[in-house]
């Protein structure tokens, strides 16, 4: 039973990771091709850093998704708050519309987002100011399908959390916004937190809102990756390729080392 | 008590709700309803019926790929449950760790594995057998969506069934349930919420996926995504046309997640 | 400690949105995909300091798009003959100013005044070249001359056609004996009835994939362009190149800057630079297409010359039929043909 079990794990995880291995392997051969092994190169990954195109979207992604996950964690943040602090009704509308991009299919939201930035161009250009899709289209798209994620991780914080600290804090004098920062937002931090990394992952990950709503001079990586597809193969990808899933690794193998250490440590305390 | 004060930290938020949210909608409505010479009209609607094949294959390949990993999901998840927290904790690394690598990287990596020269043709080829026809088939397609989407239906089953208490199963077991009593009248009605929240996470961006039918399919296996964005960005530009098309896209799927809902005991989905 | 890295995190934010606006002056240049050799931007930007964002699409019908749905400027965009001539229709190109390209002189005499740009107005001819099958010799035995062997049930699953509307339905108005600038609505059902016909013996339709697929053998027989054939042939010896009877099609592809280009300046340099002899030989090293430059034609080794595909005489256009811009209807037609050809099974 039990060497049944471990077979059925082992075999999704085969499945899981062989194409992944297959890239990697691939990434370090001379030859161009994909099938036949033509002697060992590190010459894709000198490609790979040399390539501007690469680097800037990589840059792109980067900054977009630390300005888009920060930004919404503090509008999301300070939305959930509203939205707990509503009445049932108004909060039950609010709390419909906000899935709205959560629940509909990704390309529905990317067209959407395309049209309203046409629309609003054009509206601009009509009044003398000519904008073009770039970088802060982009940030406003992420945005959009970031903060939704944000305010579902921060809710049930609020839900958790004492319905008179607020009340209280300011009963014992403090300013409103002390009484925010200095009750609110501890209680509620580990949802900030975790609503900040979902929008991170979201963010550096999309392809499909991105590939709608950044024009063309401004790419992230994702969209880079696309247009690399559909060109003749270079071995480039698979370096790329080989790249994001160490440093992942890494830096999963990073956080569960620190939180095994931090779980040690609450247990000796 | 709350204080109600508080709720005007949500009004930016509703603006921009405002903005982003509802306006893009009203404005993919409007286009919907207008033909590319601007009248008004139900022209974009009527033209869909041409297409209702490519409704039916998106809905089809997608069904069959919720299908399959629900299938491989379900045992991995539960398999996955009986083990020691150690192992559960790797384990579940190494699901998710594949999803945070580019989704259209896991996508290439078929291509050059499936293509008709391939590594697997190349293997059968020792024995004699193929080069089989791999790539660009509908069967490539499903595997890539199965691929991509599988650690979204292990993720919620797992949660759900580790969530069920030993004490249940045991209790059940000592009312003289066998191992397979046991599971379907405990286990599996117990893990439908995760089951029904892992059907809509592969569902829904499996049908409505371009790219996977992009670099697996050769441009002949086209599905609803495809459609959409051959007319914002593709060979044949028509917004209007495109707009229609999401509509209904939207509103098929908004009914697939009500009729599913209905049929599972909680109304909520789970979000990871 | 928590202050410290909030204040670090605000400092980076402010970093970031700072350096997304910064930099000096820059070109966006637009082209088709494996079509340029790239490392001319790096050099035209350490000559004039203006910096070039490179980036490439795959169909003219993709470009089209981008521009008309808007939001988009690009200073430099690389179309087609019958692109450039609807994009000129639609007045969304600018008069280049000859008084700023020195090397305009270099354009041979038969490229200066065509059809889709009376005088040349609006253009600058970057390249020419043709449409051929090209196959693989040790699978397709049968003899290849015409637009049918696209259509032969033998070569199953092996076949590659072009992804976009014009040169698929194009190629099958051809196998038909019709033009490919008809506006009949009948004959363009028929290329489309054809097509669709034809779906099930396809391996795939692709752009630029159609490279690799025929030199690694991965398929046997797929339509391409003269100018790359020269590069695969150098991968895989099998593969040859043929003009079918029924006629092809022979193009130009021309830079042009677009009404709202941001840097008009800067495109008309980008042009100018890459008119030159050494630019323009660079380019076809790289591409392999054929060149209206005179003094490049003039440099070329001999070789280029010797296969009558890339300079025939007098001229790749006398070899077969342009595009030409269609009329509104028509590419109406064109996007709705095209869209229930994929959408058929």
């Amino acid at each position: 039973m039990k060497a049944a079990r471990r077979g059925l794990i082992g075999a999704i995880g085969l499945f899981l990771y062989a194409p992944i291995f297959v890239l990697i392997v691939f990434s370090f051969n001379a030859s161009k091709s994909q099938m036949v092994w033509g002697g060992f190169t590190l010459s894709w990954y000198g490609d790979l850093f040399r390539d501007n195109l690469v680097l800037s979207s990589l840059y792109t992604t980067l900054s977009i998704g630390v300005l888009a996950s920060a930004l919404s964690s503090v509008i999301g943040t300070a939305a959930a708050i509203g939205f707990h602090a509503m009445r049932r009704k108004p909060r039950g509308v609010c709390l419909q519309v906000n899935n709205i991009p959560v629940v509909n299919p990704d390309i529905i939201t990317g067209v959407s987002f395309r049209l309203l930035f046409v629309v609003f161009l054009s509206l601009f250009a009509a009044i003398g100011l000519d904008l073009q899709l770039g970088f802060v289209s982009l940030l406003l798209a992420h945005m959009s399908f970031c903060i939704p994620y944000v305010i579902l991780s921060v809710l049930p914080k609020l839900g958790q959390m004492g319905a008179n600290v607020y009340e209280a804090a300011l009963d014992l004098g403090a300013h409103p916004l002390a009484a925010l920062r200095k009750a609110v937002l501890p209680e509620i931090m580990p949802g900030v937190v975790s609503g900040f990394i979902i929008s991170f992952t979201l963010s550096i990950d999309d392809f499909m809102i991105s590939y709608f709503t950044s024009g063309t001079a401004v790419q992230t990586l994702p969209v880079t990756i696309y247009s690399m597809t559909r060109k003749r193969i270079s071995p480039e990808i698979n370096a790329l390729s080989t790249i994001m899933f160490l440093s992942v690794l890494l830096l999963l193998i990073l956080v569960n080392v620190l939180q095994s250490k931090d779980t040690k440590k609450h247990k000796r305390t | 008590m709350v204080s109600r004060r508080l709720k005007w930290l949500a009004a930016p938020y509703i603006l921009w709700m405002g903005v982003f949210v509802v306006s893009p909608l009203v404005i993919v409505t409007f286009f919907a309803f207008t033909a590319r010479d601007g009248g008004f009209g139900l022209d974009n609607f009527l033209q869909l019926r041409a297409f209702a094949p490519v409704f039916a294959r998106s809905f089809y390949l997608a069904f069959l790929a919720t299908a399959v990993c629900l299938l491989l999901g379900y045992p991995f998840a539960y398999a996955l449950s009986r083990e020691s927290a150690r192992v559960q904790g790797a384990a579940l690394l190494l699901v998710m760790l594949p999803m945070w690598m580019n989704f259209l990287l896991r996508t290439y990596a078929w291509m050059n594995i499936l293509e008709n020269n391939g590594l697997i043709n190349r293997f059968l080829g020792n024995f004699g057998i193929g080069p089989l026809q791999l790539i660009n088939t509908q069967g490539a397609v499903v595997l890539g969506m199965v691929y991509n989407y599988l650690p979204f239906m292990i993720l919620p089953v797992f949660t759900v069934i580790q969530k069920i208490h030993a004490s249940l199963i045991e209790a059940a077991q000592d009312l003289g349930g066998n191992a397979r009593v046991v599971f379907a009248r405990v286990v599996f009605p117990l893990s439908l919420p995760g089951v029904l929240s892992g059907i809509t996470m592969v569902f829904v961006p499996s049908a409505s996926t371009f790219i996977i039918s992009k670099l697996l399919g050769g441009g002949k296996v086209l599905l609803l995504g495809d459609l959409i964005e051959m007319q914002f960005l593709g060979n044949a530009y028509n917004l209007h046309l495109g707009s229609a098309i999401s509509i209904v896209m939207m509103l098929l799927v908004v009914l697939c997640m009500t009729v599913m809902n209905r049929f599972g005991d909680r109304g909520d989905v789970i979000y990871v | 400690m928590k202050k410290a890295l909030s204040v670090a995190a605000l400092a980076l934010t402010a970093a970031l949105a700072l350096t997304a606006c910064a930099g000096g002056p820059r070109i966006i240049v637009y082209n088709w995909g494996e079509y340029f050799d790239e490392e001319l931007n790096a050099a035209f930007t350490k000559e004039t300091g203006v910096k070039v964002v490179y980036r490439t699409f795959d169909t003219n019908e993709i470009l089209y798009a981008s521009m008309k749905s808007g939001g988009v400027a690009y200073d430099v965009i690389i179309p087609s003959d019958y692109m450039v001539g609807l994009l000129i229709e639609e007045d969304m190109l600018q008069p280049l100013d000859k008084g700023k390209l020195s090397n305009y002189g270099d354009v041979m005499e038969m490229y200066r005044d065509l059809e889709y740009d009376p005088g040349g107005r609006y253009s600058v001819p970057y390249m020419t070249g043709s449409v051929g099958i090209i196959y693989n010799t040790t699978k397709v035995t049968k003899p290849v001359e015409s637009w049918d062997i696209l259509w032969d049930p033998d070569y199953e699953g092996q076949i590659i056609i072009f992804d976009n509307s014009r040169d698929a339905l194009g190629i099958a108005l051809k196998k038909l004996g019709y033009s490919f600038n008809t506006t009949s609505e009948n004959e363009l059902r028929e290329a489309l009835a054809a097509l669709i016909e034809q779906k099930p013996l396809l391996q795939a339709k692709m752009m630029d994939q159609i490279f690799d697929k025929l030199t690694s053998g991965a398929a046997a027989i797929g339509t391409y362009y003269a100018g790359d054939f020269i590069e695969m042939r150098k991968d895989n010896p099998d593969l040859a190149f043929v003009w079918p009877k029924e006629g092809t099609n022979v193009f130009v592809d021309a830079f042009c800057i677009p009404k709202n280009a941001k840097n008009p300046d800067g495109a008309h340099m980008y042009i100018d630079y890459m008119c030159r002899a050494e630019s323009g030989l660079a380019n076809v090293d790289v591409t392999g297409y054929s060149t209206p430059l005179q003094s490049v034609y003039e440099q070329l080794d001999e070789d280029w010359l010797e296969d009558g595909i890339s300079y025939p005489e007098g001229g790749i256009l006398q070899y077969g039929e342009v595009f030409k811009s269609l009329p509104k209807a028509t590419r109406e037609l064109y996007d709705r043909l095209w869209t229930d050809y994929n959408a058929a099974s």
